[in-house]
């Protein structure tokens, strides 16, 4: 059954059960995301899809709230915008965005000031290197669970990370803390290739970056004996 | 950030399941692999190998430069050389010079009889069809085959027999359309990852039941409604019982059997023996399970079955296969969206290798040689006097390798195979390789059968040529080259038609054609006589592949096949009797061992063992049942000796609750302690494929250092 609500004060049509945020991209109404993703389970994580919904007492995430018939939402509202500058701020307040160029985009775009939390304390860690196919700069995460998702029932049902640590200590982890080979991870990379800001990334991109020549790097871990002299 | 200089879209050189892969190159170089999430194949998903495991083409022992061996080589006393330092590095002219005499040196001395070729299932289309239209007409041989044989043979011809076609009859991507679906002899979360995460996802968000039958209890068996854990080699018992079982409580489908079948009477009288309690004595498997299993397949809305080696790899692997046909067509369950007969093809283009002709008995399109019709077809296309090609079936793999003697074969071509590796019994294949008088090997590694040969031809792998690969479900995709050859290697496709004019000069006879301008004017050249690829231009599968067949420019192709009949018309039923594997456990050999492959590894290992894949599983086990292993005093990592009537070798043992008592599994992928040099060469009598699932085996304890690399030490937490 199709539905009809208003958005920015235009009429649009949209097929019952479909979310805001899938209504708003089928009439070409641009609603940011960071934290979804068309092959993750929608989760309302980052909020930086929120809209202003008539009748309703606070600010709703579009990409889980359903279009319902006669809505009166507004996407782009001053009370939205400043919403989703205040996220975009607190993000660059305590994590390295510099590989996520979709959101320094949005941080121009929403006018975001990243130095207006200047005593923030900012959510760092080591590179953690455990593995030969990827590794995982969990400074650059952002929690939004895409990675999780991936490797639990949205694609891989491997469950060998989830989020570990409570609040600001929250991040992503194996189950106790096991270097990836020992956990239950098939390093399938479902996970690098959800990942929104570069945290995740295959090794052999990471050691570029390093500053490691590809002749370098094609040498790397073919020292085992293979086969024992006749 | 590193920003690729382009990103190159193409097909994985991996498992049949054929993912998109774009290749994000930097300087000549694939630094990351992605895949688009509207992927038609893979959805966004990936699985280790396809993902990172293509470090191989930068290893520093890839060959890239042509080379002769250091000493002439003779029949009887050939010898494998793995080292650079015996061979010489030469130019192509000398090297396909060389090439080109040789083997018409022995093909006028010898005739077709003493030529054959190895074609390859990783190889483009375009590859093997110019390969196998090498030895076709300029040697008049059909000693063309390719691994194949070693893998799905059995399905091949049990499907030809029954139905007339021998590919999945529906694609992977229905099997969220499965209410009920059976899994046999496929380990599919290592062997096809990408079709498992559909599985699982048809079992936990379509509510489909999964019955997997198979002797181990794979990571599948977590999410199965059932699981039948049958002793290696007792399919056509387990599965004719569920035929059986379907007959006794009427659950068959009596319209579509009067419609589409025949032999139906006769079959149903050969079913009285098979009772479930006949089958369990059998099998192991409680006849109360085989019931409940046939009522679940039968009375499901969309039932289908996906099976691998465990089915195939037998000596009555065709046998087998024919049990799982029987099934579909007692119910109906084929020719709909959902259902189907699926045998998950191994390789990344064995699907397109065998339609392309590299196989013995057929030309491409599966027209039989021994037809004159057909031949006639070919005759006209590839510029032969008509009666010139030959009528004779050719030699199988295992057959070729057999008749390697003084008055047999005499000169063999392997493109990208390795034998040495993945034939049966290899203390065997050793003794016949060395009895070969002249060895090309075409490949981008000295592998254990390349480095037997006379020549090497250093080729390309996939990123480096372009061309097409047919995966399991029939789906033609485009292969892109994504860097230039490295060294002087060449794309396949190349060095074959520059090695056919030097035969054809050397013969002095009429062109058949060689000097195609790109890969696409191959494929055209056999589309134009195999109608299921007639419809199938570069231009057509730009974006997203076709699904053959594709008989004509604006064919949309066809997922689902047999919708309104078989290719043979009616589907036939074959009365089947239960023969055991060939070798049976006993008091000297008390273990059934059967092989099969890890997610981490390809195969023989060439692509895999030289890649960073080896860090993460570098040496092979042995799986042991824990009760198994505590009569023999063994302990989970301690070093043990597998040995056989044939052959030993020594792995750490793992000890695991996976496979079942009385058996042990072993991975083939290891050199240094391969598999094959225990398993049994037995053949199926009609698809001559060996029997690699079953053989018997002793466990012996063993001391570290008799370990070949002690040091490399397996730590993984993965099913």
């Amino acid at each position: 059954m199709t539905i009809t609500l208003s958005m920015d004060g235009k009429e649009i049509r949209a097929d019952e059960g479909k979310t805001l945020l899938e209504a708003a991209r089928e009439s070409g109404v641009d609603i940011p995301t960071i934290c979804f993703h068309e092959a993750t389970t929608a989760n309302a994580l980052c909020r930086i899809c929120v809209v202003e919904v008539e009748g309703q007492r606070v600010l709703q995430p579009a990409c889980i709230v359903k279009a319902a018939g006669n809505m009166k939402v507004q996407t782009r509202s001053e009370k939205v915008i400043r919403a989703r500058r205040t996220i975009l701020e607190m993000l660059a307040s305590s994590m390295d965005l510099s590989e996520a160029p979709e959101i320094q985009q949005m941080m121009k775009e929403y006018g975001a000031d990243t130095g207006r939390f200047p005593d923030a304390q900012r959510r760092e860690s080591e590179v953690k290197d455990d593995n030969p196919m990827f590794i995982r700069d969990y400074s650059k995460c952002l929690l939004c669970w895409r990675c999780v998702q991936v490797c639990a029932d949205d694609a891989q049902y491997t469950f060998a990370i989830n989020f570990d640590g409570r609040g600001y200590e929250t991040q992503i982890g194996t189950f106790f803390d096991k270097a990836i080979p020992e956990t239950s991870c098939v390093m399938c990379g479902q996970c690098v290739g959800v990942c929104p800001t570069g945290a995740l990334k295959p090794k052999r991109e990471y050691l570029l970056e390093q500053g490691l020549s590809a002749g370098e790097i094609s040498v790397m871990n073919t020292g085992r004996k293979q086969r024992k002299a006749k | 950030m590193i920003k690729a200089d382009r990103v190159v879209t193409s097909i994985c050189p991996y498992c049949g399941v054929g993912c998109t892969l774009q290749l994000h190159v930097k300087d000549d170089f694939i630094f990351k692999v992605t895949t688009p999430f509207d992927s038609p194949v893979n959805h966004g998903n990936l699985c280790v190998k396809g993902r990172f495991g293509y470090d191989y083409i930068y290893h520093p022992k890839r060959v890239t430069t042509p080379l002769i061996r250091k000493t002439k080589q003779e029949a009887g006393k050939r010898t494998q050389a793995f080292d650079l330092s015996e061979w010489r590095e030469v130019s192509w002219v000398e090297a396909l010079d060389y090439v080109a005499d040789r083997l018409v040196e022995i093909y006028k001395r010898d005739g077709s009889d003493a030529m054959a070729v190895y074609c390859c299932a990783k190889a483009t289309n375009e590859d093997n069809y110019l390969l196998q239209k090498m030895y076709r007409a300029l040697f008049r041989t059909n000693n063309v085959d390719h691994c194949t044989r070693l893998c799905h043979a059995g399905s091949v011809v049990a499907l030809q027999q029954a139905v007339g076609s021998s590919a999945m009859s529906n694609t992977a991507s229905q099997v969220v359309l499965n209410d009920v679906f059976i899994v046999t002899g496929s380990n599919t979360s290592e062997n096809h990852p990408i079709i498992a995460l559909q599985m699982k996802e048809a079992v936990q968000k379509h509510s489909a039941k999964m019955i997997v039958v198979d002797p181990r209890r794979i990571d599948l068996v977590d999410m199965a409604e059932m699981w039948l854990p049958l002793k290696p080699g007792t399919n056509v018992p387990v599965f004719s019982a569920m035929a059986h079982v379907i007959v006794k409580e009427n659950l068959v489908n009596h319209e579509f059997i009067a419609d589409r079948t025949e032999g139906y009477q006769e079959f149903v009288e050969s079913l009285e023996k098979f009772t479930p309690e006949y089958a369990e004595e059998l099998s192991g498997v409680p006849a109360d399970d085989i019931r409940k299993a046939a009522r679940l397949y039968a009375n499901a809305k969309n039932g289908a079955i996906y099976w691998g080696m465990g089915i195939s790899q037998l000596s009555h692997g065709t046998a087998s296969a024919l049990a799982l046909i029987h099934l579909a067509f007692l119910t109906g369950h084929i020719g709909r969206d959902g259902t189907g007969l699926n045998p998950l093809r191994g390789q990344n283009n064995v699907q397109g290798a065998s339609d392309m002709g590299a196989m013995p008995f057929h030309y491409p399109g599966y027209m039989r040689v021994d037809d004159p019709a057909h031949r006639a077809k070919w005759e006209k296309t590839w510029n032969i006097e008509a009666g010139g090609l030959s009528l004779k079936l050719g030699l199988t793999t295992t057959e070729i390798l057999g008749h390697a003697h003084e008055g047999g074969i005499r000169a063999l071509y392997i493109m990208g195979e390795n034998p040495m590796m993945s034939e049966p019994n290899l203390n065997e294949t050793r003794k016949h390789m060395g009895q070969l008088e002249f060895l090309v090997a075409q490949d981008i590694f000295i592998n254990e059968s390349g480095a037997f040969a006379d020549v090497f031809l250093p080729a390309t792998p996939f990123a480096e040529k372009d061309g097409t690969f047919s995966n399991t479900d029939r789906r033609v995709q485009r292969v892109r080259v994504a860097q230039p050859p490295r060294g002087k290697s060449r794309p396949d496709w190349q060095i074959i038609c520059d090695l056919a004019l030097r035969i054809e000069s050397r013969l002095g006879v009429a062109t058949s054609k060689w000097d195609y301008a790109n890969p696409e004017e191959v494929l055209r050249e056999m589309g134009g006589v195999n109608s299921d690829y007639a419809g199938i231009t570069y231009d057509r599968i730009d974006k997203v592949g076709l699904i053959y067949p594709v008989p004509d420019l604006t064919h949309p192709g066809t997922p689902t096949l047999f919708k309104e009949s078989f290719p043979r018309g009616r589907g036939k039923f074959h009365i089947l009797d239960y023969v055991p594997v060939r070798e049976q456990a006993d008091d000297e050999y008390p273990f059934i061992l059967t092989t099969g492959r890890l997610l981490e590894h390809w195969h023989g290992g060439s692509m895999t063992r030289n890649s960073a894949l080896n860090e993460i599983y570098p040496e092979a086990r042995v799986e042991m049942h824990p009760a198994d292993a505590e009569i023999h005093g063994i302990r989970d990592g301690d070093a043990v000796k597998v040995q056989s009537r044939r052959g030993e070798i020594v792995v750490r043992a793992t000890v695991t609750e996976k496979t079942t008592v009385g058996v042990v599994f072993l991975p083939w992928h290891f050199a240094e302690a391969a598999a094959n040099l225990l398993t049994n060469d037995a053949l199926d009598p009609q698809a001559l494929i060996p029997e690699f699932k079953a053989c018997a085996v002793q466990v012996f304890p063993a001391r570290e250092s008799d370990l070949p690399n002690p040091e490399n030490v397996l730590v993984r937490g993965r099913y």
